[in-house]
C-alpha cells in the first residue's frame, strides 16, 4: 500500500513538473517550434538579453512586485495588529471585508479598479500608469499579508506584551522586542506571498496598466497572436532557476538552524 | 537567512541590470556587409522636435516591429529615438478588441495605434481616431495603389497601411494529393480528412469562409445569409479536430492535423518548421487583411505621432519591419528591397489581379449584425450530441454532496452520544 502511495505521489509530481520541464527543454531548441526539437542552441538566451521590450517589462514587473509587496507588508502587518485587538463583531466584519479581494474573481477586481481609476481620471489629472498599477497591486496583496500575520497573533501569548511593559519597556520598544519577533515568520511569508502574486498577476495589471509601460505577463500575452518566442522559454527557465536556488538555500538554512537549536544553545 | 536572501535578490536584479547594459551597447549599428543600414533622405524633417524632450506612446501588436534582436537588423524604436530625440513608450496588445477596450475606457492615451481593417472602420464611425495630416507624412507616396482607399477607410484619411496578408489553407502536401491550384475551401468540409481539419476559433474569420463558399459578401449583414453561413459551419463541425487560433503553429508543425486555414504571414513560419506543408490561396476568393497605423483622437502629440508614422514608411525601416514580421508589405520601396524569392512567393505575394478582384477586406458590421453573428457562433460551437451530459453531471455532484453531508450529520449525532 505504501508503494502505491509513493507511485501516486510520483505521478502527481510528474503531472505538475513535466510542463515546466518541457518549457526548459524547448528554450534550447534551434527553431521556434514548441513541438519538434531540432537542435541545441543557447541563441535564445543571447537574444533574450538583447530584447529591450522583454527586459524592460521584466524590470517593470520586478519593481512593481517589490514595491507593492513591501508597502502591502507594512500596511498588512499594521492592520493585523489593529484587527487583533478589536472586539469580536468589528473583527469579523473587518476580516470579511479583507477576504473579499481574495474570493472575488480577479477580473471583477481588475475591471472595478479600472472603472474607479477612470472615474477619477475624468475629474482630475490622473493618468493610468505606475501609480494606478501600484495601487491595484497593493489592493489585492494586503489581504494575503493580513491572513499570514493573523494566525501568528493567535499563536502568541497575549500577555507577553503586557509583561514587557511591566518590566519597563515603552510600548514601542515592547512591540519591537517582543511582538515583532513572534510574528516575523508570518510577516515574511506574507511578504513572499504578495511578491509572488504581484509578479504573476495578469488580469488586474492588464486593466490598470498605463500607456507608457507594461508588465511581463502582458508582454507575453501580446505575443500570442503570432507565436510566443522561445525567448520567453529562456526567461522562464532563468526565473525558475532563481526561485529553485532560493528555495533550496532557504530550506538548507532552516534545516541547519533547526539542528543547531536541538543540539546546543538552549536555555 | 536574511543576508542570504538579500544577496540572491541583489544577484537577480544585477543580472537584469547588466542585461539592460548589454542591450544598450548592441543597439548601435554594426558596420559589416550583411547588416541593415539606415539612410534617410530628409533628415531635417525629423529634427523638428529634437531637444524638446517629448515622448509618444505607441501601442502595437506583439512581435510586430523589428527589434534588432537578430544580428545586423535595425531596432526601429531605438533608431527613431536617436534620429528625432523623441522617446518611444512601446506597449503591446494581442487583439483588436483589447485595443478598442483600452481606448474606450479612457485613462490611457496613445499616440500611434495599429488596428486591423474592421476595427479601423469601427473607430472611424465612433470617432476614436482622427484624420491624419498627410502633409506631415510625405512617405505615404511609397504605399502601393492597391492598398490605398480600401473599403474600411475609403478616403484614406485616417490610416496608413502597415502590413497586409491573405487567408489561405495550410495543408500537408505529402498526404493530400491535390495540386495547389485546385485546392478550394470545400476541402475543409471533406469527410475524407475527418478529424484532421483545424478551423478558425473566431466568428468573423470562420463566417468569412462559409460566406465565400455560399457566394455571399464577407461583409453581409443579411440575417438569412448569416444563418445560412452558420448552418454551413454546423455541417463542418463533424470533421473538425479543433477550433484553434495560435495553437495552429504547434499543431501543424508537429503534424497533428492535415488542414488548417490561417493567415499567410504566419503560414510562412509554420511552413519553415515542417517541410511537408504547403500553403494554398483558394481561387474562389479570400479575405484580405490589412493592419494600418492610426492616431487616436485623444493623442497628445499628433505631430510627433505623424513623424513616427512617416518614419515607419522610410524604405529601410519598412523593409526591416517586414523582414522581421514576414507578412506582406504595401510599401513599394520595401517590396523592391526584398529577395526575388520572396517577391515571387505566391504565399506572400499572390497575383495582384487576384488581390484586386477576388479578395475582400473586412469592414465593421452594424451592432445588430455583430450580435447575431456572435450568437450564431456561440450556438454552433456549444451544440453537442449529448445534451444530457451537464444535467446528469450536476445531479451526480449534488447527490455526492448530500451523501457526504448526511454521513457527517450521522457521525456527529453518534459522537454526541
Amino acid at each position: 500500500m505504501k508503494k502505491l502511495g509513493k507511485i501516486y505521489l510520483a505521478l502527481v509530481l510528474l503531472f505538475l513538473y513535466v510542463p515546466i520541464f518541457v518549457l526548459i527543454v524547448f528554450s534550447f531548441n534551434e527553431t521556434k517550434s514548441s513541438s519538434v526539437f531540432s537542435g541545441f542552441t543557447l541563441d535564445w538566451y543571447k537574444r533574450l538579453f538583447n530584447n529591450r521590450i522583454i527586459i524592460s517589462s521584466l524590470v517593470n514587473t520586478i519593481i512593481i512586485a517589490v514595491a507593492a509587496s513591501i508597502i502591502s507588508t507594512i500596511l498588512g502587518t499594521l492592520a493585523a495588529i489593529g484587527i487583533n485587538s478589536m472586539k469580536r463583531v468589528p473583527k469579523t466584519v473587518v476580516m470579511n471585508v479583507t477576504n473579499m479581494p481574495i474570493i472575488n474573481p480577479e477580473i471583477v477586481t481588475g475591471v472595478s479598479l479600472m472603472l474607479l481609476f477612470s472615474f477619477f481620471a475624468a475629474r482630475m489629472t490622473l493618468e493610468f500608469g505606475f501609480v494606478t498599477l501600484l495601487i491595484a497591486h497593493i489592493t489585492f496583496d494586503v489581504p494575503y499579508v493580513i491572513l499570514s500575520v493573523m494566525p501568528k497573533f493567535r499563536q502568541m501569548d497575549p500577555h507577553l506584551y503586557e509583561a514587557a511593559q511591566d518590566l519597563g519597556c515603552s510600548p514601542l520598544k515592547a512591540f519591537r522586542k517582543v511582538v515583532l519577533p513572534e510574528i516575523m515568520p508570518g510577516v515574511v511569508s506574507g511578504f513572499l506571498m504578495s511578491f509572488t502574486y504581484s509578479l504573476d498577476d495578469f488580469v488586474i495589471s492588464y486593466f490598470t496598466t498605463g500607456s507608457t509601460s507594461q508588465t511581463l505577463p502582458i508582454t507575453i500575452y501580446s505575443m500570442t497572436r503570432r507565436k510566443v518566442s522561445p525567448e520567453i522559454n529562456a526567461l522562464s527557465t532563468l526565473i525558475f532557476l532563481v526561485v529553485f536556488i532560493v528555495l533550496i538555500v532557504k530550506n538548507v538554512i532552516e534545516v541547519k538552524a533547526a539542528k543547531k537549536r536541538m543540539s546546543g544553545g538552549g536555555f | 537567512m536574511k543576508r542570504k536572501f538579500a544577496f540572491l535578490a541583489a544577484l537577480m536584479m544585477s543580472l537584469t541590470m547588466t542585461a539592460g547594459c548589454a542591450s544598450d551597447s548592441d543597439s548601435e549599428e554594426e558596420e559589416d556587409g550583411s547588416a541593415q543600414t539606415l539612410t534617410i533622405e530628409d533628415k531635417d524633417y525629423y529634427k523638428r522636435f529634437k531637444g524638446d524632450d517629448i515622448s509618444i506612446n505607441v501601442y502595437n501588436w506583439g512581435e510586430y516591429i523589428s527589434t534588432g534582436a537578430d544580428e545586423g537588423t535595425l531596432d526601429v524604436n531605438a533608431e527613431f529615438e536617436k534620429l528625432t530625440g523623441i522617446k518611444v513608450n512601446y506597449t503591446n496588445y494581442a487583439t483588436n478588441e483589447e485595443l478598442y477596450a483600452k481606448l474606450k475606457g479612457g485613462g490611457t492615451t496613445y499616440d500611434v495605434i495599429i488596428p486591423s481593417d474592421y476595427m479601423i472602420s469601427k473607430m472611424i464611425k465612433e470617432k476614436l481616431i482622427q484624420p491624419l495630416d498627410m502633409e506631415n507624412i510625405p512617405n505615404f507616396r511609397y504605399i502601393m495603389d492597391n492598398y490605398r482607399n480600401l473599403a474600411y477607410d475609403p478616403e484614406n484619411a485616417y490610416s496608413v497601411p502597415y502590413t497586409w496578408g491573405t487567408v489561405g489553407i495550410i495543408y500537408n502536401a505529402e498526404e493530400i494529393d491535390i495540386p495547389r491550384e485546385e485546392i478550394d475551401w470545400d476541402i475543409l468540409w471533406n469527410k475524407e480528412y475527418k478529424d484532421q481539419i483545424l478551423m478558425f476559433d473566431n466568428p468573423r474569420d470562420a463566417f468569412a469562409i462559409a460566406e465565400i463558399m455560399l457566394g455571399y459578401s464577407l461583409n453581409t449583414e443579411d440575417p438569412a445569409e448569416l444563418k445560412a453561413a452558420a448552418e454551413k459551419l454546423r455541417e463542418q463541425k463533424d470533421v473538425v479536430q479543433a477550433y484553434v487560433m495560435d495553437e495552429v503553429f504547434d499543431k501543424m508543425a508537429a503534424g497533428e492535423a492535415l488542414l488548417a486555414p490561417y493567415y499567410a504571414g504566419d503560414a510562412l513560419t509554420i511552413l519553415e518548421d515542417n517541410e511537408d506543408l504547403d500553403f494554398a490561396v483558394p481561387k474562389s476568393g479570400t479575405n484580405l487583411f490589412v493592419d494600418a497605423m492610426c492616431i487616436p483622437t485623444s493623442a497628445k502629440q499628433k505631430e510627433a505621432a505623424e513623424m513616427y508614422i512617416n518614419f515607419m514608411c522610410e524604405p529601410d525601416i519598412a523593409f526591416a519591419n517586414i523582414d522581421y514580421i514576414c507578412y506582406s508589405t504595401p510599401h513599394s520601396a520595401a517590396f523592391d528591397m526584398l529577395d526575388e524569392e520572396v517577391q515571387n512567393d505566391p504565399v506572400s505575394y499572390p497575383d495582384s489581379e487576384f488581390i484586386a478582384n477576388k479578395t475582400t477586406v473586412f469592414v465593421n458590421l452594424s451592432d445588430d449584425a455583430n450580435e447575431m453573428m456572435s450568437q450564431l457562433w456561440t450556438e454552433m460551437k456549444s451544440e453537442t450530441a449529448n445534451t444530457w451530459f451537464v444535467p446528469i453531471f450536476l445531479v451526480v455532484c449534488i447527490l455526492i454532496i448530500a451523501f457526504v453531508l448526511i454521513r457527517r450529520h450521522i457521525k456527529r449525532k453518534k459522537d454526541i452520544f
